[in-house]
């Protein structure tokens, strides 16, 4: 769509200058000003300008807060004390750091299975999607390394545990594990690295954000009926139409997230990690942040040994499996039609698959014994059931509901079914 | 034909395994600690508009310093800070007095003792943990700067659900207050191991080290509180919430604020959405 004629024409003296030199004015008229998007994209489409938003938010906070934090195990727990009590302002920074990066997951979460739903990631958009999942991965290793640099109890042994992963990988597993760590234990190097890939990683996710949205305007955005855009009359302007529709999806997600950094600021933390970390001392379950509990109840699923694959490195398999499934989905889904809205039964197992994630969440928070063990492993099966049969499998065998011809007559069609009765609407 | 009776077969032992497992788990659960889940109180700080009730945190302050801090330091917290408890700086010069701390080296390269500063941090009873524990049966009695927000009974499902509307943060306080005033005759159910204390509200065993800390009447009141230990516990973990966050009424006003804010610019943000989409149909 980008690939369409740019009509910017600067209006000022120094405009055309500038245009003549460096376009950058060109640029953002044409991605976010001219550039067209359906015009029947949902509030799920909002997420992407929200995790942007958010990524910003972190990395300003986070700017602030290194300011005053200290990676030193003698004193990383009393400097973040310090942002709390003494800092001007300090416990609004710190809460919001905290809370945001909860947030960020929110969204994620969201923007993920939008995409899962309405098929974002079939051709031409296996690229986007795929950076998407770099970013996720990036992500979530940059989180996993800020929440140990306040050295608490789950910081320390939260690290002791996802370093020991690698650990379960044959020949070179132990010597991965001692160069994340810097030694043979969770200590003041590991700390130190960690502050540093901590504060390097979100640039790196700001410049594949970057490769993402190039990616977006290439092929422009998908929309609820998954069908490409043919005419005029499918899509609007980027600005006003959707900048005001972000920005008001924006404003009620800042509520949220304010309502948790003021109300609820420790809600989505662990206590654990109000005690200094002690390496003498193991906690009575160590449990990671809730964002990572589904992955973490797929790692203890696998209790039992797979032929020369014994159940530790059989766990740690599945957990990378589970994210690494996620590269490959647009090649796994060999449905004709994108939308669900158009697929009654990958609909129906869709919404299933939500709530088996969410179920995992809440297994991961568990203790790995008893029935709990049992349930992670049905909903273990389900997630990669999900993924390697059903996907695949199903785009063969369901019938689509009759899609419309273009975005246009969706648009209309929803209009006119709203206006007449009831009763027409079942006929049709 | 007998391929299907053996995957029926499968499917029940697997049905029945999960029947037995789902029971195990249930009692596994029963045996987890604490025994009893804290009572709820009723806390000034609580809920969007909530305060912290000087007048409490004084008598917090003063069962702390009087019975807790025998054991207990209070690492994190000033003397300065004590006036957010309503008391003046002179009030806090004369409380930091009464304190000695370290200080050092002199001009000759000694450590020496000089009364505290409203600058000095609370002095630990203690000079490092392992001497703490040597004097507590082996058991280092934490620290109290971060107790109220370090220990929380999980509250379980779905009652975490109903928290998020209900804004239910005090966990800490509820167990603190649990604790003190839980102590009691054990029912003869548990191991309680020689030198420990029989506690049902104790979050990680049936029994801890600390004997019941605090009775009736042990700390004197001067405002007509009622002397008894369900006061103090209540006192104290008042004190110790605010000790844990200094800054929760500042946080929560400014939140209201904030939301506020947002709930006007969301008004009309939305509106002017509907302003610009209108001219679309």
């Amino acid at each position: 769509m980008s690939a369409g004629h740019s009509t910017y024409t600067p209006k000022t003296g120094l405009g055309r200058w500038m245009d003549a030199r460096l376009p950058l004015p060109r640029l953002v008229y044409d991605s976010f000003v001219a550039y067209p998007v359906p015009r029947n994209l949902n509030y799920a489409y909002t997420f992407g300008g929200i995790l942007s938003i958010m990524l910003v938010a972190q990395i300003v906070t986070g700017i602030v807060l290194a300011m005053h934090y200290a990676a030193s195990t003698e004193v990383a727990f009393n400097s973040v004390e310090k942002i709390m009590r003494d800092v001007n302002s300090g416990w609004l920074l710190r809460y919001l750091h905290s809370n945001g990066a909860s947030m960020f997951f929110v969204a994620v979460y969201v923007h993920i299975f939008r995409g899962l739903y309405y098929g974002s990631y079939k051709a031409p958009r296996e690229l986007l999607w795929i950076l998407g999942c770099i970013i996720y991965l990036l992500m979530m290793a940059t989180a996993f390394m800020g929440y140990v640099l306040p050295w608490g109890q789950m910081s320390f042994w939260g690290a002791t545990v996802i370093t020991g992963f690698f650990t379960a990988i044959p020949v070179v597993g132990d010597w991965i594990q001692q160069l994340l760590l810097g030694g043979f234990a969770v200590d003041n190097p590991t700390l130190n690295r960690f502050f540093s890939l901590h504060y390097l990683l979100p640039f790196m996710i700001a410049g594949v954000v970057v490769l993402h949205v190039w990616a977006l305007h290439v092929t422009g955005q998908t929309n609820p009926t998954g069908i490409e855009v043919k005419q005029k009359t499918d899509t609007v302007a980027f600005t006003p139409y959707a900048t005001v529709k972000d920005a008001f999806a924006m404003v009620v997600f800042l509520g949220l997230f304010a309502y948790f950094v003021f109300y609820l600021p420790n809600f989505l933390g662990h206590p654990d990690n109000y005690i200094e970390a002690n390496s003498l001392k193991t906690p009575a379950h160590i449990v990671p942040e809730w964002y990572f509990l589904p992955f973490y109840a797929i790692l203890r699923a696998i209790t039992f040994n797979i032929g020369p694959i014994d159940s530790k490195l059989g766990g740690v398999l599945a957990m990378f499996g589970a994210i690494a499934v996620l590269f490959v989905v647009p090649w796994l889904d060999t449905s004709k039609v994108r939308s669900a809205v158009y697929r009654p039964w990958y609909k129906l197992f869709f919404w299933l698959f939500v709530i088996n994630a969410i179920f995992l969440g809440w297994l991961g928070s568990r203790p790995a014994e008893g029935t709990y063990v049992a349930m992670a492993q049905v909903a273990t099966l389900y997630y990669f059931l999900f993924f390697l049969v059903i996907m695949p499998v199903l785009g063969l065998i369901e019938t689509p509901r009759r899609l419309p011809n273009s975005i246009t007559e969706a648009v209309l069609e929803k209009k006119s079914s709203a206006a007449v009765p009831a009763t027409e609407q079942a006929k049709g | 034909m007998r391929k299907g009776i053996f995957a029926m077969r499968n499917v029940l032992h697997g049905l029945a395994a999960l029947g037995l497992g789902l029971a195990a788990a249930t009692s596994a659960n029963a045996a987890e600690y604490p025994i009893k889940k804290p009572v709820e109180q009723d806390w000034s700080f609580a809920g969007p508009f909530g305060t912290y009730d000087k007048g409490q945190l004084q008598r917090g302050f003063k069962v702390y310093r009087e019975v807790c801090s025998a054991c207990h330091s209070l690492n994190l917290v000033a003397f300065r800070n004590l006036e957010d408890l309503g008391y003046s700086e002179e009030q806090v010069a004369a409380i930091a007095a009464e304190y000695e701390v370290q200080d050092g080296p002199d001009d000759a390269g000694d450590m020496f003792m000089r009364a505290a500063k409203p600058s000095d941090h609370f002095p630990a009873p203690f000079a490092n943990p392992e001497q703490a524990a040597a004097s507590n049966n082996g058991a280092a009695p934490p620290d109290f700067s971060l107790i109220a927000k370090a220990r929380a009974v999980e509250r379980g499902f779905p009652t975490f659900v109903f928290d998020v509307f209900t804004q239910y943060a005090e966990g800490g306080p509820d167990y603190i207050h649990a604790l003190l005033t839980g102590y009691g005759e054990d029912p003869g159910e548990h191991e309680i191991p020689e030198g420990t204390h029989y506690n049902p509200y104790f979050i990680s065993s049936a029994s801890l080290a600390m004997a019941q800390p605090i009775t009736d009447g042990q700390v004197t009141y001067e405002d007509g509180s009622p002397e008894t230990t369900d006061q103090y516990a209540r006192d104290v973990s008042a004190f110790l919430m605010w000790a844990a966050e200094p800054h929760l009424e500042a946080r929560k006003s400014t939140g209201f604020t904030v939301m506020i804010f947002i709930f006007l610019l969301a008004g009309l943000v939305y509106l002017t959405k509907r302003k610009i989409w209108s001219d679309l149909h």
